[in-house]
């Protein structure tokens, strides 16, 4: 009986529960945490798509006006236009070829700090790891956005010169407002990197510590495999599926803090389409109930993270399962 | 080593190593990192001999480890300080000392978390205490001798833990001084938030438990995870669109209306305006405060219901609990009495793991609604480039975070005998 429950629930009582038993009459039911998966996957395809061909989709050019100032949505203009006549529904649909790839490199830098630090943390041990754990553990209890806004607030102008000197290095002439966004896209990338570093390794290094005391690890070392080894063949496949998990669920953050980050007005320089700097540009315009501009842009910021969040979640009741509720 | 004493005494010790580890890194990301406050702030064109001198009276021209010690010293510091009586001071704020009164002051400077609640009323004696009167909006002295004057023949250095000094163009006084004016601000924001957090968290997540597989159950599910998803400002936008300015219920910026600020005793504007009896403040402070502490409470309240359904659900399968159902008490009583009061220790530890997460949410949540707190200053001070400011508030959050963690935790050992180290 307790199995039973366990791969099928029970529906609800009432009416409700009564529709919902006969449409899921004869359907296989798999757990909460696949459909909750599929559904996280089936939204961020979606995205994938939308950013993908946002320049085939969008009506307008997101950065040039396109008709009067303050226009309601309607046939025309499907989410209305901005303060300066732009089309809301085609900077929303550019946005995401901004966003996602910001939130996708700070997550992958973040990935490829914490990932090593974390297993070389829980694989060493002693002093090493009473060390690195203190400091990571230091920037975790912290309020990352806080620590993002002053990296990001002093980085600002200065990475322009950064940028400029190692695209000189690669021999590419970087310059105008191109420098301006690059340089703007970097300085949040990597403050956002910086403050997630301490979620992989707390999950790298706890998987490590957990794993390093199995038989098999033991048996590998009494046959005289090296250390490295060791770590890279029998600890490392083991943090795989936890990093899928928590890198899903990291975007769904970055996105996040990115967006805070240009709400505060410390994005992407203008015109560029950022659903953050829209949100704050559209701010000015609530008092008069100019809804559209912070309608869409927000729903859209909500639509990706609960894509991610849903995947991250569903992939780790699917992966690392325990006995938890259903 | 099993006691309760010393467990406490341990879990404070190992504060002390986090917050250097915090202070330092703020540190350097402020100073390492690339970006010069003082030519962020100057106008281009200004001369150069002015800068240097700015950024040689900030202590800015000295080796970075010097600086670091410097800022170390003006966190936590035990100073005795002399005035010469005849030196002139250069100020470019306004003459603190007047010239011929010698004077020899002591001074213990608190470790910055208290140090809101004790500030120099009187710069020249450095005692005050606060609450008490208004804090004063005069620019407070930043000396900048003139160039050339030799480091010993300098008059008294402004010795008292000040966090940094604001380096603006219109403030230049110690950044504690504004930490202590913003912070009451973001303090009731933050009461209130919790109190929605914890009414509307539990609430949901308890009947979530005790309904289970009902509609509401799985309402509140999606929500759980949904209000998590959401960036905290748009909550509050789309909070502001529909009932400030769709409805016109609510006002929608700021803490009070104009002219009906109260006489400032705690700086909590409830609080103040309670005390004084000061009834049409108070209203308009509610008003006031109800939409931006709905938005920073309703955003993390989704994780209180996910944590209370679980916790629940789990005690009601307890022994106890059947007993108690055994017992022919009413389910009722059974859930809401007897299974939720168990899933609190749990819960207090939450409070304790989010405030981070409180703290960050009420940065945006006060620049949503234009909240005249340690947000909207953070935000503000941003604009001026003034790092000294960052600085000073990053690390008084850092202290803030610290102490509500150690907090949580000793409670937390002193409910939960198990507990130890």
């Amino acid at each position: 009986m307790e199995l039973e429950q366990i791969i099928k629930p029970e529906p609800p009582p009432g009416l409700a529960g009564r529709l919902v038993a006969w449409w899921m009459r004869g359907v296989k039911w798999y757990g909460a945490e696949w459909y909750i998966t599929i559904a996280g996957a089936i939204i961020l395809l979606f995205i994938l798509f939308i950013t993908l061909a946002a320049p085939a989709l969008a009506p307008y050019d997101p950065v040039v006006e396109a008709g009067p100032t303050f226009e309601p949505p309607g046939p025309t203009y499907l989410m209305g236009t901005d303060n300066l006549g732009r089309d809301v529904f085609s900077r929303v649909l550019h946005g995401s070829r901004v966003v996602l790839p910001l939130a996708f490199i700070s997550a992958l830098f973040a990935l490829f700090i914490g990932l090593p630090v974390g297993l070389i943390s829980g694989f060493a041990g002693g002093k090493t790891d009473r060390v690195l754990s203190l400091i990571m553990d230091s920037v975790y209890s912290f309020p990352g956005l806080l620590l993002a806004i002053a990296m990001v607030a002093v980085m600002g102008p200065q990475s322009q010169k950064v940028i400029k000197s190692s695209a000189a290095g690669m021999g590419i002439e970087v310059s105008g407002d191109a420098l301006v966004v690059l340089s703007a896209a970097m300085s949040i990338a990597v403050a956002i990197a910086i403050v997630y570093v301490p979620t992989y390794f707390r999950m790298v290094r706890g998987q490590v510590l957990s794993v390093k005391e199995e038989l098999y690890v033991e048996a590998a070392r009494s046959l005289g495999a090296r250390s490295w080894t060791i770590l890279w063949q029998y600890i490392f496949p083991n943090v795989i599926p936890s990093i899928v998990v928590v890198f899903s669920l990291n975007v769904a953050d970055a996105i996040l803090t990115e967006a805070g980050l240009s709400f505060l007005g410390l994005g992407l320089p203008p015109p560029t389409p950022d659903w953050g700097v829209d949100l704050n540009r559209g701010k000015a315009f609530l008092p008069q109930g100019r809804w559209w501009m912070i309608t869409f842009p927000g729903l859209m910021i909500v639509f990706v993270t609960l894509g991610f969040s849903m995947l991250g979640e569903g992939l780790n009741e699917i992966l690392n399962p325990r006995l938890t509720e259903k | 080593m099993r006691s309760l004493r010393a467990y406490i005494i341990t879990r404070t010790l190992l504060t002390i190593p986090m917050l250097f580890v915090l202070v330092t890194l703020v540190f350097l990301v402020l100073r390492i990192m690339p970006g010069d406050p003082v030519e962020a702030l100057i106008r281009p064109g200004a001369p150069r001999e002015y800068i240097e001198q700015i950024r040689h009276s900030l202590g800015l021209d000295k080796p970075i480890p010097e600086q670091y010690l410097d800022y170390l010293g003006r966190l936590l510091s035990l100073e005795i300080w002399i005035a010469p009586a005849d030196q002139e001071v250069t100020p470019v704020a306004e003459v603190l000392l007047p010239p011929g009164e010698p004077r020899l002051a002591f001074r213990f400077a608190p470790p910055v978390f208290f140090q809101f609640l004790l500030l120099p009323e009187d710069p020249r004696l450095g005692l005050g205490i606060w609450p008490g009167r208004p804090l004063s909006r005069n620019s407070y002295l930043v000396q900048f001798p003139t160039p050339g004057t030799p480091a010993e023949s300098l008059p008294l250095q402004v010795g008292f833990v000040d966090m940094g000094t604001s380096i603006s163009p219109v403030r230049g006084r110690p950044v504690a001084w504004d930490i202590a004016e913003k912070f009451p601000a973001t303090l009731e924001l933050a009461i209130c938030s919790i109190i929605v957090t914890m009414l509307v968290g539990v609430s949901t997540g308890a009947y979530s438990a005790h309904k289970r597989r009902s509609v509401a159950d799985y309402t509140f599910r999606i929500y759980s995870i949904a209000i998590w998803a959401m960036p905290v400002f748009w909550l509050g936008l789309m909070l502001q669109l529909i009932l400030g300015v769709g409805l016109n219920l609510l006002p929608v910026y700021g803490r009070i209306d104009t002219g009906l600020d109260p006489e400032r005793i705690t700086g909590l504007y409830l609080v103040d305006s309670l005390v004084t009896l000061n009834l049409p403040s108070f209203m308009d402070a509610l008003k006031h405060l109800i939409l931006p502490s709905l938005t920073l409470g309703l955003y993390l309240s989704g994780i209180f219901t996910r944590l209370t359904r679980a916790n629940m659900l789990g005690t009601l399968q307890q022994d106890f609990i059947i007993a108690a159902r055994a017992r022919g008490i009413p389910e009722r009583v059974v859930v809401y009495k007897h299974a939720l009061k168990n899933a609190f220790i749990p819960i207090l530890t939450m409070i304790g793991l989010q405030f981070a997460a409180l703290l960050a949410g009420a940065v945006l949540t006060e620049t949503t609604f234009s909240w005249p707190g340690m947000g909207s200053f953070i935000v503000e001070r941003i604009g001026y480039r003034d790092f000294a400011s960052i600085q000073g508030a990053v690390v008084f959050f850092a202290f803030l975070v610290a102490s509500v963690s150690l907090m949580v935790d000793i409670i937390y050992a002193r409910l939960d005998p198990r507990i130890r180290y």
